[in-house]
């Protein structure tokens, strides 16, 4: 018997597959209940860090039921502890697809976890536009940048279970919107957008160029409303942080 | 090339996030720091940053839990350029992980499991330790595991598989007292003999931790100050090894960091009394 078929059959015992690790070890029993227990602890204690208000959220028991089924469900592959869980919310929506409020908390959480260590990136100061020509300019936004579609008031629940207030009820929002997650210095940081800056985000994003989005949003919007809406926006990403930098015909201007 | 490990003569403690703020508001008489190397493998944010500012005031340990030496299916190119990454960015005294495996077939338990002392495992080993010291251009510190269940194939005992497994891949080792402590506990064999039986020219640091007794076998839980059985192994340790960089591992319910110093202090004590004994 080889090394590599030890390790498969130990594998095989600490997911309770069938296997014969039992062959292969003097007085197994005491031993593998050892690593056994020390491989589901550890997986336990990893998703109650990352999905702290989802816990509170869900409550104690109903969480720790959730975390054994998504265990079972989804053994770790990455190579990092850290990168366990990212998966947690489709454990959640399968297990309450009527409370989808729990899966978008849970998945707004773990993006934020991710923002937290996302690559460092400075966000360009508004006062750095002086002189950029708008009708070249496309923008380059900064890597912790991350969205997530929206139907339920989980902002709202997260904001109020993060300051320690009792938080709202469940509702479902009157129209689907987006969550936008990023980093601004060292601290994660979330708001709800509507559908259109999504777009323009994602454009953006993608490499389109600031003028083709106001052709965008004047098309959706009307001319006045949609270049008033283009520079309300545009405003809102330098104060947030979100831009990395403008460049103009592939020459950055910060 | 691969860099030779420094010896050096210091005490220090484990890096951990709610002593963060000691670190960097106040001069902590450590001598080095060590941290888990996964934990800064990423992208960036606030850690890397306050890695960076402890580093300026400290030499930084890395000590990695996931490299899995052991793995029949070889090491993970991903995690071994992130810790390449690592090592190039903070200059470290040490770059240590452990005598285990954690991952097989892209199954990953994040736990520390045991190896068979075999010559198959012993060529599989040495093949990981040199693949690693050759892209990290330095050679590795290897931690002896805590183990809890011993293998009917085994043809040799851990302390002789470690004499080998250095010999071959030019490895030093991070001998790691409680584990030692832990393992002769659990498995009947003489922790003293252990010690006599490593190659104490290859030990660079000494790590030290409590345990809990659990069921029916110690449990190395990191949760509790050095016993006086571990503190009493660490002498016959340090007498045997010479001067070399300690270390206290405190991973749960983690006191202040004061008394945490004070342990430190014990270490200290120890060191100096065979000190002035040798003198």
């Amino acid at each position: 018997m080889s090394l590599l078929a030890l390790q498969r059959d130990f594998q095989r015992h600490l997911v309770d597959a069938p296997g014969s690790i039992d062959t292969w070890i003097d007085a197994p029993a005491r031993g593998l209940a050892v690593y056994h227990n020390a491989y589901r602890a550890q997986l336990v204690e990893c998703l109650a860090e990352t999905y702290a208000q989802t816990h509170a959220w869900l409550g104690g028991e109903a969480f720790l039921a959730a975390m054994r089924a998504h265990i079972e469900r989804t053994p770790p592959s990455g190579w990092t502890l850290g990168a366990y869980g990212g998966d947690f919310a489709e454990t959640l929506a399968h297990r309450y697809p009527d409370d989808p409020e729990v899966a978008e908390l849970a998945m707004l959480e773990w993006r934020l976890s991710r923002a937290f260590e996302a690559e460092d990136a400075a966000a360009m100061p508004a006062a750095a536009i002086v002189g950029i020509d708008w009708d070249e300019a496309a923008i380059v936004f900064v890597p912790s940048l991350w969205t997530i579609p929206s139907i339920t008031n989980a902002v709202a629940i997260l904001s109020a279970l993060v300051a320690g207030d009792p938080p709202p009820p469940a509702t479902i929002l009157p129209e689907p919107a987006m969550l936008l997650v990023w980093r601004q210095d060292f601290a994660p940081c979330f708001r709800t957008i509507e559908m259109i800056e999504h777009d323009a985000i994602g454009l953006a994003a993608a490499g389109t160029g600031f003028a083709d989005l106001c052709m965008m949003l004047v098309g959706s919007r009307g001319e006045a409303e949609g270049l008033a809406l283009a520079g309300q926006m545009l405003g809102q990403w330098f104060a947030d942080g979100l831009i990395r930098s403008v460049t103009t015909k592939d020459i950055p201007c910060a | 090339m691969t860099i030779p490990n420094p010896r050096f003569h210091g005490f220090g403690l484990g890096l951990r996030s709610v002593h963060y703020p000691d670190f960097l508001q106040n001069a902590v008489p450590v001598d080095f720091v060590e941290v888990i190397s996964e934990n800064f493998m990423i992208p960036g944010g606030r850690p890397l940053d306050i890695l960076d500012r402890v580093r300026a005031r400290h030499p930084v340990a890395l000590h990695g839990v996931s490299m899995s030496i052991g793995s029949a299916d070889g090491l993970d190119r991903d995690h071994l350029a992130r810790l390449k990454t690592l090592v190039d960015r903070v200059d470290p005294l040490f770059v240590s992980d452990h005598l285990c495996w954690t991952r097989i077939d892209g199954f990953n338990s994040h736990d520390l499991l045991p190896l068979p002392y075999t010559q198959e495992a012993m060529d599989v080993v040495c093949a990981n330790i040199a693949h690693a010291q050759d892209v990290l251009g330095r050679a590795m510190l290897i931690e002896n595991p805590s183990s809890y269940v011993q293998f009917a194939q085994a043809d040799a005992t851990e302390w002789q598989f470690i004499a080998e497994m250095c010999a071959r891949t030019g490895c030093d080792l991070l001998l790691d007292v409680n584990n030692i402590f832990v393992s002769a506990t659990n498995h009947g064999f003489d922790a003293l003999e252990y010690i006599r039986g490593v190659p104490a020219e290859r030990v660079r640091q000494i790590h030290l931790a409590g345990h809990t007794q659990g069921e029916h076998l110690l449990i190395d839980t990191h949760d509790r100050p050095v016993p006086a059985s571990v503190w009493s192994l660490y002498e016959a340790a340090l007498a045997r090894v010479g001067p070399v960089a300690t270390m206290i591992e405190r991973d749960d319910d983690i006191p202040p960091l004061a008394d945490l110093l004070a342990e430190l202090d014990t270490a200290r004590g120890i060191a100096a009394s065979l000190d002035r004994l040798a003198a």
